[in-house]
């Protein structure tokens, strides 16, 4: 991957000390460059993607400082939002380096009081839930930091293709699934949200497996996810939310590795009724870099009968090397966005499955060219 | 307009008696249980002048004539067992309901059912849909006996108004009440100063305010609301939250371990819980009330907003951990705040980064 790499170090070039912002801003201009689109997008500043709405309030908090001068920058979880606010190549030309460092190091006051203010919010209760179960302050204080250091640092997630997320208003994504454990999903929900300028909270649609299991239910429910059925698909797409869906279900997370990047079968094409019925566009997404992290080489069936799972895996490190097999490999990452699939003035033909059928065909064709040219972009799984 | 109430022994049917009786096109309350009320509701009845007539089950179409009633509501549904067993709470409820469905059904007068039921009967699974509308069935049979009850008397009542489409027939499914004086399970068990909680579970939870409830069913008896209506606050507390607001400490008790402390507590006859109550604090449930605001016109208080008021009512506020008051943790939180901004103050800014370099 060679031309990225060339847009990262000329966008960071001249701001060498800025820790935390380069990962933001090196990651949008490696995805501008990965894709035509955008990086037209990039040359004539950033005329489809719009900035950030003011409605913001910390966004607007960080633009302000730098015009302004002091001071205020806030912390992790708005850096992505500061590097997208600003004209891709950083900062204007002479303001000192390093400003970032300076200004975050010397409000570290302020940072330890808004994290004083979360704790009392945590252990008094006060904060708001949806009806799903969808905690968004917990998501976006612990969940997405955590994530973030996986997605930057050890997948190195690059993201073509975000201008087709709208900013507003419902949207299915559909992926493909791979990886054993569902990283990629994880991974899929951080991409959605730091590459929308208005930080979208993707709703994942989860397996009954999931809400099943103790501790992980409570997970997926506070992060947003809810059980894959249509009510619940129709009912977050007509609050306009952006929901995530992997329809290859368990027969694309626990397949073979010598299968990898092979779309699986769709399901009973669920996920296009409930589109269809709202009038939610459907965006396919490609993932590659899930398919290695875990490569499943055999599955131990009497075991996964008696855990209740759909398969118990056998990677080359795991059992065998008990927790060490625990740890995904780092594969290098690519999530592309594909234009989106229109679905208004379908809602009639929700139910004719023919209909139903030729869409979900479509995305899956899609998504499997995708998953083809992606492959080519990324010769080494590792590089 | 004459009202025959049922389950007036009990708080909910004592409440809405004395409250019908005081509201204009009623002229009439007779209220009928399977045992007289007790002390202060018992007071509550006769002040405001509702005959209480008791019996057995059957005898529900006795009352029914003597109080010519044009119009029944129905509360004589019992949530947990209580001194008689099982089979006494069956008996109740199911005997209960078919008797006076049929007395219904056999009257001429008779121009309006209205129902309690309860959210119980959407059962709580982890196959369910994460909101339930009036028209989502349950996927899994609920394994408790108050949520089995509640199917069956649905369906008797969809029996009884298939057959008598004149009659405007209502089934009101409340969501579990709380309020500064009711004295539920759910509010006992909020109350305990070391809240029990199922490990790595954190179930979404619904209410509803006493008051708005008993301002719903009086307005279900004199208007005219035909059909099936969820009745909680919207919004959701997950447990964990709610634990907290109500300044308790939970405790986690492993999955397969419930059912024998559940067993436990009640052979120490602590308190009682049924299977559903289990049910609802692993997988908790959530409704929908679009349909109730909707058709009543009203707005129930918010679940947060009817919790906090039951918190406040209970004197929960003053919680056993004095530690961990909202007001106590803010004092702390300010403290610490205002100490470490003055350090900052001495420690940050002037010397190391001239001001020029800051303001750029």
């Amino acid at each position: 991957m060679t031309r990225p790499r060339k847009a990262t170090t000329a966008a960071a070039g001249p701001e060498p000390a800025q820790r935390r912002r380069r990962p933001a801003t090196s990651r949008r201009s490696s995805a501008a460059g990965a894709s035509a689109a955008a990086s037209a997008d990039r040359a004539n500043g950033r005329p489809t993607r719009p900035t950030p709405p003011t409605t913001v309030p910390a966004v607007v908090g960080a633009v302000s400082a730098e015009e302004s001068g002091p001071t205020r920058v806030d912390n992790g979880s708005r850096a992505a939002a500061d590097g997208a606010a600003r004209p891709d190549g950083g900062r204007p030309a002479g303001q000192p380096a390093g400003l970032d460092e300076v200004t975050g190091w010397a409000d570290w006051p302020e940072q330890v009081a808004d994290l004083l203010a979360f704790l009392r919010r945590r252990l008094t209760g006060r904060y708001e839930v949806d009806e799903f179960g969808f905690d968004p302050e917990l998501t976006e204080t612990v969940f997405y930091p955590l994530l973030r250091l996986l997605y930057r640092h050890y997948f190195r997630v690059e993201v073509s293709g975000a201008h087709h997320l709208p900013a507003h208003g419902p949207v299915l994504l559909v992926a493909n699934h791979s990886g054993t454990v569902p990283v990629d999903a994880l991974m899929l929900s951080v991409a959605v949200h730091d590459e929308t300028p208005t930080h979208r909270h993707m709703r994942l649609l989860g397996a009954d497996l999931v809400f099943r299991i103790p501790v992980l239910s409570a997970f997926a429910r506070k992060s947003g996810s809810t059980l894959a059925c249509n009510p619940d698909a129709e009912r977050l797409l007509n609050a306009g939310e952006v929901v995530g869906v992997f329809p290859e279900g368990f027969k694309g997370i626990g397949k073979h590795y010598r299968d990898r990047y092979k779309l699986q079968r769709f399901g009973r094409g669920g996920f296009v009724s409930a589109a269809l019925r709202t009038g939610a566009p459907i965006v396919p997404v490609s993932i590659v870099g899930a398919e290695e992290i875990y490569p499943i080489i055999g599955s131990i069936t009497p075991l996964a009968k008696v855990l209740g799972l759909p398969y118990f895996p056998v990677t080359p490190l795991f059992p065998w090397f008990g927790p060490l097999g625990l740890l995904p490999l780092p594969s290098k990452w690519l999530i592309e966005f594909s234009p989106p699939i229109p679905t208004e003035g379908l809602a009639a033909d929700a139910d004719d499955p023919m209909v139903v059928f030729n869409v979900a065909d479509q995305v899956r064709e899609t998504i499997q060219q995708t998953l083809y040219a992606l492959l080519e972009r990324r010769p080494d799984p590792f590089s | 307009m004459r009202v025959l109430v049922t389950g007036v022994g009990r708080y909910l049917g004592a409440h809405l008696a004395a409250r019908l009786a005081e509201h204009p096109p009623v002229e009439e309350v007779a209220g009928f249980d399977s045992a007289a009320p007790r002390s202060p509701l018992r007071e509550m009845l006769d002040e405001h002048r509702v005959s209480v007539v008791t019996g057995e089950p059957r005898d529900v179409a006795v009352a029914l004539a003597r109080a010519g009633a044009d119009t029944v509501a129905h509360m004589g549904i019992i949530s947990t067992p209580g001194a008689g067993g099982r089979a006494a709470m069956k008996e109740q409820n199911i005997i209960g309901t078919m008797q006076l469905l049929a007395a219904c059904q056999a009257s001429a007068q008779v121009r309006k059912v209205v129902v309690r039921s309860s959210t119980a009967a959407y059962g709580a699974s982890f196959r369910d849909p994460a909101v339930f509308t009036e028209t989502t069935p349950p996927s899994l049979a609920p394994r408790g006996g108050f949520a089995k009850d509640v199917i069956e008397i649905e369906g008797y009542v969809r029996g009884f108004a298939r057959r008598r489409p004149d009659v405007v027939t209502t089934v009101m499914r409340l969501a579990p009440m709380v309020g500064p004086q009711a004295d539920t399970t759910l509010t006992r068990y909020f109350s305990l100063p070391v809240v029990p909680t199922v490990l790595g579970r954190d179930p979404r939870l619904q209410f509803i305010h006493f008051d708005d409830a008993l301002e719903l069913l009086v307005r279900a008896v004199v208007e005219d609301h035909r059909g099936t209506f969820n009745v909680a606050g919207e919004g959701v507390l997950v447990l964990s939250q709610a634990i907290r607001r109500a300044g308790r400490i939970a405790v986690p008790v492993l999955e397969p371990g419930l059912g024998a402390l559940a067993g436990l507590v009640r052979a120490l006859r602590l308190m009682e819980f049924s299977h559903d109550q289990l049910d609802l604090l692993v997988h908790g449930r959530v409704v929908d009330t679009r349909a109730l605001v909707a058709e009543f016109g009203v707005r129930p208080r918010s679940t947060a907003e009817a919790f906090d008021d039951f918190i406040r009512g209970q004197g929960l506020h003053r919680p056993v951990f004095a530690a961990l008051r909202p007001e106590t943790v803010e004092t702390v939180e300010k403290a610490i705040v205002a100490g470490i901004r003055r350090l900052g103050e001495r420690v940050g800014r002037p010397t190391d980064h001239p001001p020029a370099e800051v303001t750029r």
